[in-house]
């Protein structure tokens, strides 16, 4: 298939930025949307051009690196997948495809489709774990968990930290990304002992980082590729709520 | 010619991880704080090991080519992680996963290691459920098991089919725990370009920044190397895009031996090459072989029927069907090794059974599962998978049966190290895949995970307080140091120079001649002829990227064609190590096939008398030679036999 591809370009952080229209032709509607990025780069480089940065890595889904908004949704059309899964049987012969970075304060571009994403490291490291060190913890088998819960507590760890989340969202917040943590570790007996710590620190950090306020417009749940729920949000209400309410101090 | 000290301890096998920890030097608390460790590389095994430091009280400088250490491409692991828990009550011991360990390498591992692997696999389990893994579970509340090939008992823990990924966050948590802390200092978006020695002894590293090109010294009393393996030297492989060998290539070049280079496993379950424009292959996780059936049609013409399109798999009635694994191999069916899997299919390829549009494929059925147990069944247990077959393939594999080929997938060899996982240049140590220790010439499924967990969790804290003991008199090492800035002008010079090449093709032209040289002469199945081809072969590349390829940009920009360029002049170097060392090995094990040696059923003949060893290569100089140094594998404890699953 033959494409007219518009993509944002933007030099470095402090660069203006602006889209520019390039054509690509004889796109195998089985190659994979990065591969067609990869065919582009490479004419580019050829032709003495500035080829396109993107971030990607494993190119399965899985490590949460790519994070491209296609015609005006992260991840682009298709459900419940990363822009590496994408494959271009999803668009049309001829179609213009619309290519920009996320689009959100706290993720500040670093060149053309790159952001910066490191205020998701700041919020885990405000609490986002368990405080055991290595060695001298119980028999695995010691914990019995419900399996109920167990699954529940997955169904939030699948989280691959990508911020279509906070990418789709009006209101650029990172309640989904947070709430699937802090909702991972508070249906989990090793996780409740410091439950009530951990959601106000993750929280604080969230909001002294820029990161917007929940409106409930579910765009989040729409656009995470792992399809993490809105549930885990109000989860995060109650545990914060109640942190608050119990609050030692 | 060097003696190789493999340095493993006295004792009775199950006691010598015991007596290593009871003797060795430790470190006190006050002098802890004096000494910095780097760690490169923040997949399980650095991220595990930078966090264990760090908690023992260290001073730790991490680093990682990605914007988050939660990256790592340890994160793309599917099946699961081994342990010798016996949870199931079904005969497992830690000697039974030592004995499949080390029979499912082919005897090419050191029995010490592999034994320490097994025992500390429990712990691993215990100190991932601490940390809120949430691993499968059953009704009653007490964890799940199943099985992985090369193993008769259920030993494999499992989160769904995102293991690794929930591993690599837990090990990510408690880094994060100790970046919090201040014990580690975390430095993202940072390539090693180089290692820095004075006076012999590993003191630090010259970096590259990704984003601003900045070129960084780094020092510490120590350093470890858990860069991960080099599968992506064959351009097509399931590694993520930016993994890679250069820093294992670095250390080698620098005086670390690096041990049995051409030891690659291919992974029997791959979803097939399906274009030229192709940039990765996709893995389906070993855990479908639980389920799942394996064949190619019986008969010829349907298998070139199938081929053209002009008949469906599903038509094909069981008479017309080859389970061939089930067939060749009826103790182990399904679950035989990766390597013996791979072969097999390859076997069935070749001789003109395959299927898919190339005759590249064989049929991953999982029709007579969803009859047993119920499509639900299925769906909870591989859904994820099924999932992502569909969207890459557009068939649904419910309803079809999956189509796989093998496909490269980890590096067995590596930096060569000793019981302390310590390498051949003192203060530099290697950990998970970038070293060449546990696997042997094959490495079981769902054990990846297990050692990269066990060197950064419960061997390098042990083993490092051993080295650094001595060195609690050592001030802070100055970047100062002539040493310092002359790796880091070679480093300079070598961007520099690929900078100015200028030439009309691109990186990844070159790769991907590179990755078919290796594919075609060092991957599954190699003869000698065509390893003196790919020698020569690789040699030509090499010339002709030096004089042909185009890096576009500056050293001072996010410059991703450059870092490419970087790993890529590495590969070419790489890879006809890799060739040589499969030249030497005149004899197959394992995932080194070479066809002149095949016992009459075509499986692996290997040949104890002359290469019972691991080969280490010494680096020699640009134009020169590598020197082989052998260490000998002695069995004391257990028998070596041919392998055989049938």
């Amino acid at each position: 298939m033959d494409l007219t591809l518009k993509i944002w370009r933007q030099a470095s952080a402090e660069g203006k930025g602006k889209f520019v229209n390039y054509q690509v032709q004889n796109i195998s509607a089985d190659a994979s949307f990065l591969e067609m990025l990869d065919i582009l780069n490479e004419r580019l480089v050829v032709e003495g051009e500035d080829p396109v940065a993107f971030d990607h890595d494993c190119r399965e889904g899985i490590c949460g690196a790519c994070s491209i908004y296609i015609n005006g949704r992260p991840h682009g059309p298709d459900r419940g997948i990363t822009t590496c899964q994408m494959h271009m049987r999803n668009f049309k012969d001829g179609e213009t495809i619309v290519i920009e970075p996320w689009r959100a304060k706290p993720f500040p571009v670093i060149k053309d489709l790159m952001v910066d994403r490191s205020a998701f490291d700041a919020i885990i490291q405000a609490g986002g774990y368990v405080s055991v060190s290595t060695g001298g913890v119980p028999d695995a088998n010691a914990i019995p968990i419900p399996k109920r819960k167990a699954d529940e507590a997955m169904d939030a760890a699948a989280c691959i930290g990508c911020g279509a989340c906070v990418a789709a969202c009006k209101n650029a917040s990172a309640m989904l990304f947070v709430s699937a943590k802090v909702s991972q570790f508070a249906l989990l007996p090793q996780g409740r002992l410091e439950a009530r710590e951990r959601v106000q620190k993750m929280v604080a950090k969230m909001d002294e980082l820029g990161f917007g306020n929940c409106t409930n417009t579910y765009a989040c749940e729409a656009e995470c590729p792992k399809e993490i729920s809105v549930s885990h949000i109000a989860r995060m209400n109650r545990e914060f709520l109640g942190a608050k309410l119990l609050s030692e101090k | 010619m060097v003696k190789l000290d493999a340095k493993i301890p006295q004792g009775p096998l199950a006691e010598k991880w015991t007596n290593y920890k009871a003797h060795q030097n430790l470190v006190n608390p006050a002098n802890k704080r004096r000494l910095d460790i780097i760690v490169i590389g923040t997949g399980l095994a650095g991220a595990s090991a930078a966090a264990s430091f760090g908690e023992l009280g260290f001073n730790v400088k991490a680093f990682g080519i990605h914007d988050s250490p939660r990256r790592a491409h340890s994160i793309a692991a599917q099946g699961g992680i081994n342990a010798a828990k016996n949870y199931p009550n079904d005969g497992d011991s830690i000697y039974r996963l030592f004995y499949d360990t080390i029979k499912g390498g082919d005897y090419r591992s050191r029995e010490a290691n592999v034994y320490r692997l097994a025992e500390v696999s429990n712990n691993i389990i215990d100190q991932c459920v601490a940390q809120g893994v949430p691993f499968a579970r059953e009704y009653g509340g007490l964890l799940d098991n199943r099985s992985f090939g090369g193993a008769q008992v259920s030993r494999t823990f499992y989160a769904r089919g995102q293991t690794g990924q929930q591993l690599l966050l837990g090990a990510y948590s408690a880094l994060s725990k100790e970046i919090a802390k201040g014990s580690v200092k975390m430095h993202t978006r940072s390539e090693i370009l180089d290692f820095v020695l004075v006076d012999g002894r590993a003191r630090g590293v010259i970096t590259r920044d990704l984003i601003s090109g900045k070129i960084e010294r780094h020092s510490a009393h120590a350093v470890v190397l858990a860069t991960g393996g080099y599968g992506n030297v064959f351009f097509l492989s399931t590694n993520a895009m930016a993994s890679n060998g250069s820093a294992a290539w670095k250390a080698y070049k620098k005086g670390a031996f690096f041990g049995n280079p051409s030891f690659t496993q291919i992974h029997p379950t791959c979803i097939p090459v399906h274009g030229a424009y192709q940039s990765k292959l996709t893995l389906m996780s070993e855990s479908l072989r639980n389920d799942g059936r394996i064949w190619v049609p019986k008969f010829k013409e349907d298998a070139e029927k199938i081929q053209k399109g002009q008949l469906k798999p599903t038509e094909l009635g069981e008479d017309r069907r080859d389970y061939y694994l089930e067939r060749r191999y009826p103790a182990f069916g399904n679950l035989v090794p990766r390597d013996v899997a791979s072969r097999a299919a390859k076997e069935r390829c070749d001789a003109g059974f395959g299927v898919g549009s190339t005759g590249l494929a064989v049929y991953l059925d999982f029709a007579d599962a969803i009859k047993r147990l119920g499509k639900h069944v299925i769906e909870a247990r591989y859904g994820n998978l099924f999932q992502m077959y569909e969207k890459i393939v557009d068939e649904n594999p419910y309803e079809t049966p999956m189509m796989i080929y093998p496909a490269v997938h980890y590096t067995m060899g590596g930096i060569w190290v000793d019981y302390e996982l310590q390498t051949t240049i003192p203060g530099l140590f290697a950990a998970g895949e970038a070293n060449f220790s546990d696997h042997g010439a094959n490495r079981l499924g769902a054990s990846a995970l297990m050692q990269g967990l066990s060197d950064g969790y419960f061997v390098l804290p042990y083993t490092i307080q051993n080295y650094l003991a001595d060195q609690i008199q050592v001030p802070r090492i100055s970047t100062e140091l002539p040493e310092f800035e002359q790796a880091e002008k070679e480093a300079l010079s070598q961007i520099e120079k690929l900078l100015a090449v200028n030439g009309k093709e691109t990186v990844d032209s070159f790769h991907r001649k590179l990755g078919l040289i290796m594919w075609d002469f060092v991957g599954m199945a190699r003869n000698k002829e065509g390893l003196e081809k790919a020698i020569k072969d690789i040699q030509e590349l090499r010339a002709d990227f030096w004089k042909n390829v185009k890096v576009p940009g500056t050293n001072q920009m996010v410059n991703p064609e450059l870092e490419k360029a970087i790993r890529v002049a590495d590969y070419l170097e790489l890879g006809e190590l890799m060739a040589r060392d499969a030249l030497m090995r005149n004899e197959s094990c394992g995932g080194h096939f070479r066809e002149e040696y095949q016992t009459p059923e075509g499986e692996a003949l290997r040949s104890d008398d002359v290469f019972n060893f691991v080969a280490a290569w010494e680096y020699k100089g640009e134009n020169a030679e590598p020197a082989m140094h052998k260490e000998p594998l002695v069995f004391e404890f257990i028998e070596v036999k041919q392998r055989n699953y049938k």
